[in-house]
């Protein structure tokens, strides 16, 4: 029973930064854009974070100056794919390469070419919210842990309550329609753009400065790419994302407990299995998955 | 006195000429930045990045490597992208070819490189064709979406690289996670005595060679670019639309697989999970800055390597990170497409 409890606080804990960067796809996406530049973004936003927490000392500073490199990386993408009208996944991995290799130059620049990663004096603290329960370490997270799961309803609710949900979405399947309506498809597809940067930058700030204290080359390790499977694993509805969010980390958490005991395993084929079930659920849906329909399309005001 | 207009249409030819140009100053205009973070002067930098490398034989031969790997995927996603078929997964069809390389380069036990070889490079092109089969299938048959598809085996690809060299393929010897060496007959030649170029990189000229040939001189390459300038006027033409994309994603693949040999053959002699510095995502660099010729993917390629050898003369020489050549890399192709927005306009002079 403890063993389970503390197998889903781990699966709590490794699904935050997946469940930001999922949320935050999944909004750009809703408006048409397919951000490839996810990876990159993460990798840069983690970094910028930890550098700026590092230097002034203050979390808080870092967790800002995270948002504002995934809200900057985004506004590049909507100049090139939106602005410019260019193609969306050349663009997104062109930014995913841009975002990365100045990651790294600058890592190199400021630490040098050390090979242990440098950590953080302080990191965010977890927050116990059943002390003294049985519950408790499940319910002893980080904060932004407990943040990113508000963020499903909150997001959810903006997506499908509000007038600027309507229109988000409007741009995404029918931009033509939406412009006749009056709606600025361009401002709308920023705006998303803008949100799901944020959110890209909170999933970077989440490994920096929570989850390890600490910086290194590979911490984003693919988190982008899975953030892209699991908005399509969860058709772009929030609460489905949130699923796929926890499957993730509820098999990498598995995963690392199963290693951990010893148990002969090829855990990397596990660790494959939420892409595989993606690709399996993509091949399922087929032309029926629900697709914002112009995602990918460039829209031209004639 | 003069007056200036910007219209839309088409640029007239010289202009269309020198935007390579263009794009190239306004991204060393923009990395300038960088490299006077890094305590340089941008001249210096840039004389390390485009000339000093062309004035060292070493040197030369390095940009002949380093282009290798990166023409090969960069023909690999032209050949995609000319038939519309957005094959991001060259990375994961790399490693493919890889694993049969290493695989073959083992097991056949043969003292003939003229027969292990051929092998290996006909391994690796299957391997690779077979890791891009599944996406081309569903898009051909079901009508999903292959950027997404191609792009997460990628990372399939690389956990079954660790779990097979972790697993199965853990050196004995050495019991670091990568493959055994491969047999002596495997190893391919170098060209140049006291170099590291190698036959992968005449194999790299031969395939964009025939690939240009095939695109270009050929019914089924012309077919094929039709089938990607418009899907509907193809079919109505009477091209065989799906058969096309399905033929462009398998050749695509198994050029990437090529790559994936060279590597193994070439340069490591065994199969690491770092086979490749994002060679397979460099392709789409090269392809698009290309213009989806091979002609222009040769140049690109060329062009690539030359600043990544730049950037380590630039960091011995200057202290600048070597990552710079991976930042210059990615905004050239950024900037290389916005550029190339200007085809779009010309200037009239009215009177």
């Amino acid at each position: 029973m403890d063993s389970l409890i503390l197998l889903f606080a781990a699966m709590l804990r490794i699904s935050t930064p997946i469940l930001f960067a999922s949320l935050g796809e999944t909004l750009v996406e809703r408006a048409g854009v397919l951000n490839l530049g996810i990876e990159g973004t993460l990798l840069l936003s983690a970094f910028s974070g930890f550098v700026a927490a590092q230097f002034t000392g203050s979390l808080w500073l870092g967790l800002v100056a995270a948002v504002l490199t995934g809200i900057a990386l985004s506004l590049l993408m909507g100049l090139l794919t939106v602005t410019f009208g260019l193609s969306q996944h050349v663009c997104g991995l062109g930014i995913t390469l841009l975002a990365s290799g100045v990651a790294l130059f600058a890592f190199r620049l400021i630490y040098g070419g050390a090979s242990t990663p440098p950590a953080l004096e302080t990191s965010f603290v977890t927050l116990d919210i059943l002390p003294g329960t049985a519950f408790a370490p499940l319910f002893s997270q980080h904060w932004l842990t407990y943040i990113s799961l508000l963020c499903v309803p909150l997001v959810h609710w903006l997506l499908y309550r509000t007038a600027f949900g309507l229109r988000l979405r409007a741009v995404g399947e029918q931009p033509e329609a939406a412009d006749t309506a009056g709606i600025n498809v361009y401002k709308m597809r920023y705006l998303a753009l803008i949100l799901g940067g944020a959110f890209m930058g909170l999933a970077g700030a989440f490994l920096s400065l929570a989850q390890l204290g600490a910086f290194s080359h590979g911490i984003i390790n693919g988190r982008g790419w899975v953030a892209i499977a699991i908005v399509i694993f969860g058709n772009w509805l929030p609460y489905r994302v949130l699923a796929g969010a926890l499957l993730f980390g509820g098999v990498q958490a598995l995963q690392l407990r199963l290693q951990a005991e010893g148990v002969p395993l090829p855990y990397e084929l596990l660790l494959a299995l939420p892409y595989i079930l993606t690709i399996v659920a993509i091949a399922f849906v087929g032309r029926n998955a629900s697709y914002p329909a112009a995602l990918l399309k460039p829209y031209r005001r004639e | 006195m003069l007056k200036l207009r910007i219209e839309r249409g088409s640029a007239p030819v010289w202009f269309r000429a020198i935007i390579p140009v263009i794009a190239v100053l306004i991204t060393f205009i923009l990395v300038s930045a960088l490299v006077i973070v890094a305590g340089a002067s941008p001249l210096s930098a840039f004389f390390e990045l485009l000339i000093n490398p062309l004035t060292k034989t070493t040197a030369r031969a390095d940009i002949l490597m380093m282009a290798t790997p990166i023409l090969l995927t960069g023909i690999a996603v032209t050949v995609a992208f000319a038939a519309g078929y957005y094959n991001i997964g060259a990375e994961g069809q790399l490693y493919a070819g890889g694993i049969a390389a290493a695989w073959v380069g083992t097991q056949l036990q043969t003292e003939s490189s003229v027969l292990m070889i051929p092998l290996m490079l006909i391994a690796g092109f299957i391997a690779g064709m077979l890791w891009a089969l599944l996406p081309a299938i569903l898009k051909v048959r079901l009508q999903v979406d292959e950027v997404v598809t191609t792009l997460l085996l990628n990372s399939v690809m690389l956990f079954l690289v660790s779990a097979l060299l972790n697993g199965p393929w853990r050196d004995p010897v050495s019991g670091w996670p990568q493959s055994p060496t491969i047999l002596a007959a495997a190893q391919f030649p170098v060209l140049i005595p006291r170099s590291r170029v190698h036959l992968g990189a005449i194999v790299a000229v031969i395939v964009a060679l025939v690939i240009w040939w095939v695109m270009s001189r050929t019914r089924f390459g012309i077919e094929v670019r039709a089938v990607g300038k418009n899907r509907d006027a193809a079919r109505f033409l009477g091209i065989p639309v799906g058969n096309r994309i399905l033929m462009a994603a398998l050749i695509s693949g198994g050029i990437a697989g090529l790559a994936g040999v060279s590597e193994v053959g070439g340069i490591h002699y065994y199969m690491t999970s770092t086979l490749s510095s994002n060679f397979g995502y460099i392709g789409v660099i090269v392809a698009t800055l290309g213009a989806l010729t091979v002609p222009g993917a040769i140049l690109s390629a060329l062009f690539l390597a030359l600043v990544n050898r730049g950037a380590i003369s630039a960091s011995r020489e200057l202290d600048v990170p070597v990552y710079l050549g991976d930042v210059i890399q990615a905004a050239l192709l950024l900037v290389g497409l916005a550029t190339l927005l200007l085809n779009r306009y010309r200037i009239r002079r009215i009177r």
